[in-house]
């Protein structure tokens, strides 16, 4: 174990480099998730004939399937259909399909919790069914999907690492293109190095979400 | 369709014999995952407060880190102390060391949901701290505590296809196996796909069933809690 070469300041470049990857991989994936996850939410949620069964089978398989075989999926055995896809496009659209399926259930739980008596009430009040989604609903379906919403974009920053197996240029790669070149040197320090990198982005994201889940349910 | 067909003749033993891996793994891994996260949730409940940091810090850091570096550290990283592990060790023990950290977390709050008066009621009544942990305790965490855990077995089956690429002969590894030779790569992954589901559906019919049983909650509940990732 050598820490000194190991943390040299081109192989500490170089990993920071495949950090920005997986930063910028794991950004898209989580917002797209987002976008079509709570549309998939939205219409199961609402019951709508025909759509709301069908995706409902779709997310159900998508959960329960390996994210890696979904991300090699995309790489690989969408050219044999004739869709051809370059390595950070399949990363994102593995990473998205995956994880919409994951968001959807989220939001649809938040949707869910929501007591049936406050929209009956809303609806009597005379609020429309839009109004009653955007202020009775949404706002206490919020708070409870931020603490999920965030432990699921942990796991998605994590488990871009699964992309090194379509070669994605991200931390996990590029730590192991370094350490390659001198292992009982290097493994230890270069792994300790980008396990740190994980950690902070990541323990930090979940104190966040803490403090966040803390304010929000004084106001109960 | 017929691509798939073809695979299925010529390639079904590969596919029988992934799938018999990936489980043998995953109960492996389950086995072992459950004694390390039982040890990691008694350390961060006894009265110490040193010994409570140590078990915090084991489940903080390896929920933060991805499991497939903590994998990389046991294939390739011991190597630096001089030991040489295969794949499929090296994966399984990953798979272990990883999920623990989850299951130690299920445990914990499991016990911790158990009210505190239960634990004085028991001391007052003259029983030990290990007494009232046997006897009043963890029968009645147990019923909070074994939802998750079949979650994390659920977690364990997928995940377990980290191995394919340490050579760990999983049914992920023979997938690509029988894709990269036969260059059907489509009806390959989709029948690995097939293979997954047929453990994985199931097992998430099964974990949603026991958590509505176990906890005598009203199925409208569950499906919220286990959509908010909550068992």
């Amino acid at each position: 174990m050598d820490f000194r070469a190991a943390w040299s300041p081109e192989n500490i470049a170089f990993m920071l480099e495949g950090f920005k990857i997986t930063l910028y991989v794991a950004f898209v994936s989580i917002v797209l998730s987002f976008a079509f996850g709570t549309l998939i939410a939205v219409f199961r949620y609402a019951r709508v004939p025909l759509i709301a069964p069908i995706l409902g089978a779709v997310v159900e398989a998508l959960r329960n399937l390996p994210l890696l075989l979904i991300i090699i999926f995309a790489r690989f055995a969408l050219p044999d259909v004739g869709i051809k896809l370059d390595v950070v496009s399949a990363a994102i659209v593995g990473l998205t399909v995956f994880e919409m399926a994951m968001i959807s259930e989220i939001v649809r739980g938040g949707l869910l919790s929501v007591d049936k008596g406050q929209i009956e009430a809303a609806r009597a009040s005379g609020l429309t069914y839009v109004q009653t989604l955007r202020y009775i609903i949404l706002p206490q379906a919020l708070v409870r999907m931020i603490p999920p919403t965030v432990s699921q974009f942990i796991s998605l920053l994590k488990d871009t690492s699964l992309a090194v197996a379509i070669s994605l240029p991200e931390l996990m790669h590029n730590s192991q293109i370094i350490y390659n070149a001198n292992p009982s040197k290097y493994v230890v320090p270069i792994l300790s190095f980008a396990a740190g990198l994980y950690f902070i982005t990541n323990f930090a994201l979940s104190q966040a979400s803490l403090f966040l889940e803390r304010r929000l349910s004084v106001r109960h | 369709m017929s691509d798939v067909l073809y695979l299925l003749e010529h390639y079904y033993p590969y596919f029988i014999r992934g799938f018999l891996t990936t489980l043998g793994i995953s109960l492996i891994a389950l086995v072992g995952s459950f004694i390390i996260g039982v040890i990691v949730a008694v350390l961060r409940i006894v009265p110490s407060r040193p010994v409570n940091a140590i078990g915090r810090a084991y489940v903080e850091i390896l929920r933060n880190i991805p499991l497939l570096l903590v994998a990389f550290f046991f294939y390739h990283g011991l190597v630096a102390f001089g030991l040489n592990l295969d794949g499929f060790t090296a994966g399984t023990l990953g798979l272990t060391v990883y999920t623990a950290a989850f299951i130690a977390e299920a445990v914990r709050a499991g016990i911790q949901s158990v009210p505190k008066g239960q634990m004085e009621a028991g001391r007052a009544s003259g029983l030990t701290y290990i007494q009232t942990m046997r006897y009043i305790i963890l029968p009645q965490a147990i019923k909070i505590v074994i939802p998750p855990i079949g979650n994390q077995f659920l977690n364990l089956v997928k995940n377990s296809s980290i191995l394919t690429l340490f050579a760990g002969f999983d049914l992920m590894y023979w997938s690509d196996y029988a894709a990269s030779e036969s260059f059907k790569t489509f009806a390959a992954y989709s029948l690995a796909a097939a293979f997954y589901l047929l453990i994985t559906i199931p097992l998430s019919f099964f974990v949603r069933w026991l958590e509505i049983r176990l906890n005598r909650l009203p199925a409208e509940q569950v499906q919220i809690k286990t959509a908010l990732g909550e068992v």
